[in-house]
């Protein structure tokens, strides 16, 4: 079901714009999603590049922001600051001046500390002093600090004029149905950093809108995927995790979803691993027909549309097996190339047990 | 006989000019509408007797007929020029020369759609209660989806006391307010369930705890010691509110079909403006400041220049028309001294 008064939500959320630099990007790649889902990144990147020829640089001496650590308490502030004083070092050495960055982690982590040096020039200049004396480099802060998605709902319309496989299921004629998930450290520390706030953020709606499907707002739209590092990487506390999913999973259940869109690693794996163990503890499902939801990253999602192969996207990779949504939208895969190498090794067999 | 242009035509304005002119003064009422009693006229009932508003709009008309005030309608200040004890008031299409100016502008409700988790504009069943008084004007209690409320949410502090709203300061009259409108839908809906979340109660003025009373033994309006955080839609046509009961410590989540937010007051951007034009003073919170608190409230910072009513900071209709005779007192002492 989707909402008849969907629309107001684009409308008030244009309280909220922020400057998306256009073009000649550092890319700050994301610790955790380059585990969960390498596809997404190399997608991203191919994306740019290849489809909207846009300059980005993708820095191999690029380092983790330490963002996990600091949010866990075992990072102190002024080291998190000193090492992301090394990445605005590579970013000015490399003659770049907007910086993008693929963790929401990595990017709250990146906006709190330029505004902690707005607000404290002096903690700049401490910071500055670290950096030197421990490697000897300099920076400058970015002119431009923009999320991943931030880029690629800048370029929506871009890609959309490109599109193979719109968000229309090719039995019904009718728009998919995706749910869209905000990683909190996206806009809820900075709601003016966010494309469209911290309560009705567009980044991901937009982009579900100009390539052809319908956007559900659901209650629990805007609570938490449950990841939340205390919650996660303390083994005893993962259960808060899983019920913070289980709370979504139930408030959108009634509208059936197709897929969920995200724009944070977090919620990515969390979302999609979460279904797998809810259906292994208890044997339940949140999709329509007692089947399971599909999660997608804003990349695969913006790769499936441009007709970019699903295991190239590495969709393969998914606990939650992605075929259905892929057959709604009436792309052609070949299953069995699914965990094949380019050298055409297969490289495991795995089938999802979810999916059986 | 002294000229006096009130810029404003609320009630403060009215009541202050009427004053001034009961006083031998020449009295001009520049207004911005089109017509004189400002947000009254889309009020229902007041607080806490439940007068009804058109009996204070028709005092007001009755009280002005008794004088020869010029009022302009649908103009606007453009310029204010001092000469001396002076004062040149610029509208569109004319000047007029004051001895002393009232301010009289009032307030703007506070836009609720700033504290977007609630909701409003959003969900079409999140109104303000400027919206609720219109609809008892009307007559008109069903939601958006045709159907009789059965479970109604008052969200008391919305955009007062709220830091992230850069509102420290209390609209005062909220409180009250939720309290009249939970007893008049009860009136109207009494099978309907009404909830009224509060941060604390500020039943300050003579009656309003009594009402508050009357509201818990009499109409069984449930009050609830908690801040909403988040509003949304259900899939079958309701609403859903996460708040805290902070008395029982516990978090809930609640199914609404109606959720009003009392919507604090705030300066008006044009009285900013004005403001700006007579070179007077702002507090932090955007009212016209006074030059002393406690023995010249009326009186603003720049000379011949006074205030009246909510540009000044909230007040109820009784508090405003207290307030206007309270300037045109400090007004005529001035005009004294000329």
């Amino acid at each position: 079901m989707i909402q008849k008064n969907n629309e107001h939500i684009y409308t008030v959320s244009k309280n909220y714009r922020k400057e998306i630099a256009d073009d000649n990007y550092y890319y700050a790649r994301s610790c955790i999603r380059q585990n969960f889902y390498p596809g997404s990144e190399v997608a991203f990147l191919n994306i740019l590049k290849n489809d909207l020829g846009k300059n980005v640089f993708d820095d191999p001496r690029h380092t983790t922001c330490t963002g996990i650590g600091y949010h866990s308490d075992v990072v102190p502030f002024d080291t998190i600051q000193t090492v992301v004083a090394r990445h605005f070092a590579l970013m000015t050495e490399n003659g770049y001046k907007n910086f993008i960055a693929s963790c929401v982690t990595s990017f709250g982590m990146y906006i709190e500390i330029t505004e902690t040096w707005k607000h404290h020039p002096e903690q700049l200049e401490k910071i500055r002093e670290y950096l030197k004396k421990s490697t000897g480099r300099e920076f400058e802060v970015p002119q431009n600090i923009a999320h991943t998605s931030d880029i690629i709902y800048k370029n929506r319309l871009a890609i959309a004029e490109k599109i193979k496989y719109p968000l229309v299921n090719v039995k019904t004629g009718k728009p998919l149905k995706v749910v869209d998930h905000i990683g909190c450290h996206y806009a809820k520390m900075f709601p003016d950093q966010g494309e469209g706030g911290a309560e009705f953020t567009q980044v991901l709606q937009a982009m579900i809108k100009a390539w052809g499907g319908a956007t559900v707002d659901y209650p629990e739209r805007r609570h938490c995927c449950g990841f939340g590092f205390r919650q996660y990487l303390v083994q005893a506390n993962r259960g808060y995790s899983l019920s913070n999913s289980k709370k979504k999973f139930e408030s959108m259940q009634p509208y059936e979803p197709d897929a969920i869109i995200t724009n944070c690693p977090g919620c990515s794996m969390f979302l999609d691993r979460w279904q797998y163990v809810m259906n292994e503890m208890q044997g339940k499902r949140y999709g329509a027909n007692n089947s399971l939801i599909p999660v997608f990253t804003y990349e695969e999602m913006a790769g499936l549309v441009l007709g970019y192969d699903p295991w190239d996207l590495g969709l393969q990779m998914h606990q939650v097996d992605c075929r259905p949504f892929l057959d709604k939208m009436g792309i052609k895969y070949d299953s069995d190339k699914m965990y094949k190498s380019k050298a055409g090794k297969i490289i495991g067999s795995y089938t999802p047990q979810c999916s059986k | 006989m002294k000229n006096i242009v009130v810029i404003g035509g609320g009630i403060a304005g009215v009541e202050v000019a009427c004053m001034m002119a009961e006083t031998g003064n020449r009295v001009t009422i520049i207004e911005r509408d089109n017509k004189l009693g400002g947000k009254l006229n889309n009020w229902y009932c007041l607080f806490p007797d439940f007068k009804k508003s058109d009996e204070i709009l028709n005092y007001i008309k009755n009280r002005i007929s008794k004088f020869n005030i010029e009022v302009k309608l649908n103009s606007n200040v453009e310029k204010a020029e001092r000469n001396g004890n002076t004062w040149l008031v610029h509208t569109e299409n004319a000047i007029c020369k004051a001895d002393a100016v009232i301010i009289a502008t009032g307030y703007q409700l506070f836009d609720a759609t700033r504290k977007e988790e609630l909701g409003y504009k959003i969900y079409d069943n999140v109104i303000t209660q400027a919206d609720m008084e219109q609809r008892f004007r009307e007559g008109n209690f069903l939601t958006s989806y045709g159907k009789k409320p059965e479970r109604i949410a008052i969200v008391h502090c919305v955009g007062s006391r709220d830091e992230k709203c850069h509102n420290m300061y209390c609209s005062k009259v909220c409180c009250v307010t939720g309290v009249k409108q939970a007893i008049e839908i009860n009136k109207f809906l009494p099978d309907a369930q009404i909830f009224c979340f509060y941060m604390d109660l500020r039943m300050y003025d003579k009656f309003f705890e009594e009402l508050y009373r009357t509201a818990q033994e009499q109409h069984n309006i449930q009050f609830i010691r908690g801040r909403v955080s988040e509003v949304s839609e259900t899939p079958d046509q309701h609403l859903s509110i996460k708040t805290e009961d902070t008395l029982s410590g516990r978090p809930m989540k609640m199914k609404l079909d109606m959720v009003i937010l009392l919507a604090g007051m705030e300066t008006k951007k044009n009285t900013k403006e004005i403001a700006d034009k007579f070179g007077v003073d702002r507090e932090i919170s955007g009212f016209l400041k006074s030059k002393d608190f406690h023995i010249g409230a009326g009186i603003l910072t720049q000379k011949g220049v006074f205030a009246a009513g909510t540009c000044i900071a909230p007040m109820s209709i009784k508090e405003t028309i207290e307030n206007a005779r309270s300037t045109a007192f400090q007004v005529n002492e001035y005009l004294k001294t000329l």
